[in-house]
């Protein structure tokens, strides 16, 4: 297959390009989900983005939220935010943040103000932002402009097998192209972590990862009170057929086919070191890995999934892939890409590979995905440690 | 070209099931991605879509090989044929 040089995007300020062109909410903390949700209901187009975090942190864990907040405004297929904060301070310093891009922002300040006096500026403003994005169009935009974060989900054998590796088919045919690409869940590559360390691209990236599991595993074994036998692997892996954390490690390696990664990034850290592959230090929980990863500026995931995780994110389309037939059969509306012809072997992984890159394409020049459609928007913010 | 079961690497000892189920004394076909070559097994257990199948004898302490590598340990000895998952294989991390 000949790939598409180029897709159809939205070009921002700061000469990056989105695959969507969402006009955000964004609270600073939890005490401000409702003005922003009140906000979001009253301007049609506008999507609040709650969560449960942003009140006495500290430390790397306050860093860190403020890194995912001002990430996620500024990340491209955002045209504009508006962010509603209890406090004057630190709504400031998110608005600054994603004022760095060039796009439209604007903070409000509930304290002194209440929630309806809130609602009723930050409506006006909403609705002037709203209306500006909506008249910006489409353009061609060069295939390097996406930024592909990839991370699977109730996997099972079938993972490993085929829709893993069919992720993997579609970097090695991208990778040269000049797109970004970001792989996670350090947790999940336990078992696996001497032959991913091998994959990076110099000795400082792959020792940097060697690092970065081991602090992440120490943790895990400090606070595990027996051994991790109801979450890694978790019921649905069980079920699936996947037996220990090693397998699931070797499956989950799979997505990055034969590419090396250049760097290693901390949770939400937008990569600075140019086109090529990445790799993130993240949770394995779905919801948590994807925002962080939209956070970093990733304007389009890749989702394998063998026994059916459902889910989706507020800001970058989540396209799912499957090799599971029971899956496809039983859960077919959350699949966007059905590669369970590999099984069967009436389909080889390279041309997996085109009909995901063909589905990636369809999505990020607009088509929904099934998780959009359904109204998956799930925003889940990492959380390091206790609130003071 | 169909197959039971499929194979990731000449050095696995252990395959998996990619129909709905195969049954006991089910004669299957095995594919091994690796080098394209083909084998043949004899169930002995009834085994689910996407669970593994043993395709040697394997003893307490042996390795399970999937992908070429090392994904546990068996902790209660498997027949070639028989079932394999977490009654009889354990993780050595963790």
């Amino acid at each position: 297959m000949e790939i598409p040089k180029s897709f159809l995007g939205y070009k921002r300020e700061n000469g990056r390009a989105g695959t969507r062109n969402h006009v955000i909410i964004l609270p600073v903390d939890d005490i401000s989900n409702a003005c922003a949700e009140a906000v979001s209901n009253n301007i049609k187009g506008t999507i609040a983005l709650p969560h449960s975090y942003g009140r006495l942190q500290f430390g790397a864990d306050l860093e860190l939220h403020f890194r995912t907040m001002i990430g996620t405004g500024s990340n491209p297929n955002v045209a504009a935010v508006i962010v509603i904060g209890i406090e004057p301070k630190w709504t400031k310093r998110i608005v600054d943040g994603i004022a760095k891009t060039g796009k439209p922002v604007e903070g409000f300040h509930i304290e002194r103000t209440g929630d309806i006096g809130t609602v009723m500026k930050a409506s006006k403003k909403a609705q002037e932002f709203v209306m500006w994005a909506s008249e910006k169009q489409r353009e061609e935009c060069p295939i390097s402009d996406l930024w592909i974060s990839v991370k699977c989900g109730e996997s099972d054998t079938t993972s490993g097998l085929a829709s893993n590796p069919t992720v993997g088919n579609l970097m090695d045919k991208l990778e040269p192209l000049g797109v970004h690409l970001c792989f996670g869940e350090t947790s999940e590559l336990t078992g696996a972590e001497k032959v991913c360390a091998t994959r990076g691209a110099t000795k400082e990236a792959s020792d940097k990862f060697m690092k970065t599991w081991s602090a992440y595993n120490d943790f895990i074994l400090k606070e595990a009170t027996d051994d991790l036998s109801e979450s890694q692997p978790t019921a649905g892996n069980i079920a699936g057929g996947l037996t220990t954390i090693e397998e699931k490690a070797f499956g989950n390696f799979q997505k990055i086919g034969d590419c090396k990664f250049i760097d290693v990034l901390e949770p939400a850290e937008e990569p600075k070191k140019g086109k090529g592959l990445y790799f993130m230090d993240t949770s394995s929980a779905a919801a948590e890995c994807v925002t962080l990863q939209a956070a970093a500026g990733f304007n389009i995931h890749l989702f394998p999934t063998g026994q059916g995780n459902i889910v989706g994110n507020p800001i970058e389309p989540v396209v799912k892939l499957t090799a599971n037939p029971l899956t496809v059969k039983s859960m077919g509306e959350h699949i966007d890409c059905d590669v369970s012809k590999i099984l069967s072997r009436e389909m080889n992984l390279s041309e997996a590979g085109d009909k995901l890159i063909e589905t990636t394409l369809r999505v990020a020049n607009g088509r929904l995905t099934c998780a959009e459609a359904l109204g998956h928007k799930e925003f889940v913010m990492t959380k390091l440690y206790r609130s003071a | 070209m169909a197959t039971d079961i499929i194979i990731h690497d000449k050095k696995d000892n252990v395959g998996v099931v990619v129909i709905e189920k195969i049954t006991p004394k089910q004669d299957c076909k095995c594919w091994i991605m690796e080098d394209d070559s083909s084998t043949d097994i004899q169930s002995m257990d009834e085994i689910p879509l996407g669970h593994k199948i043993a395709m040697t004898d394997l003893k307490e302490g042996d390795t399970i090989l999937k992908y070429g590598h090392d994904i546990g340990k068996v902790v209660k000895s498997i027949k070639k044929g028989e079932h394999v998952h977490v009654h009889n294989v354990k993780t050595k991390k963790w």
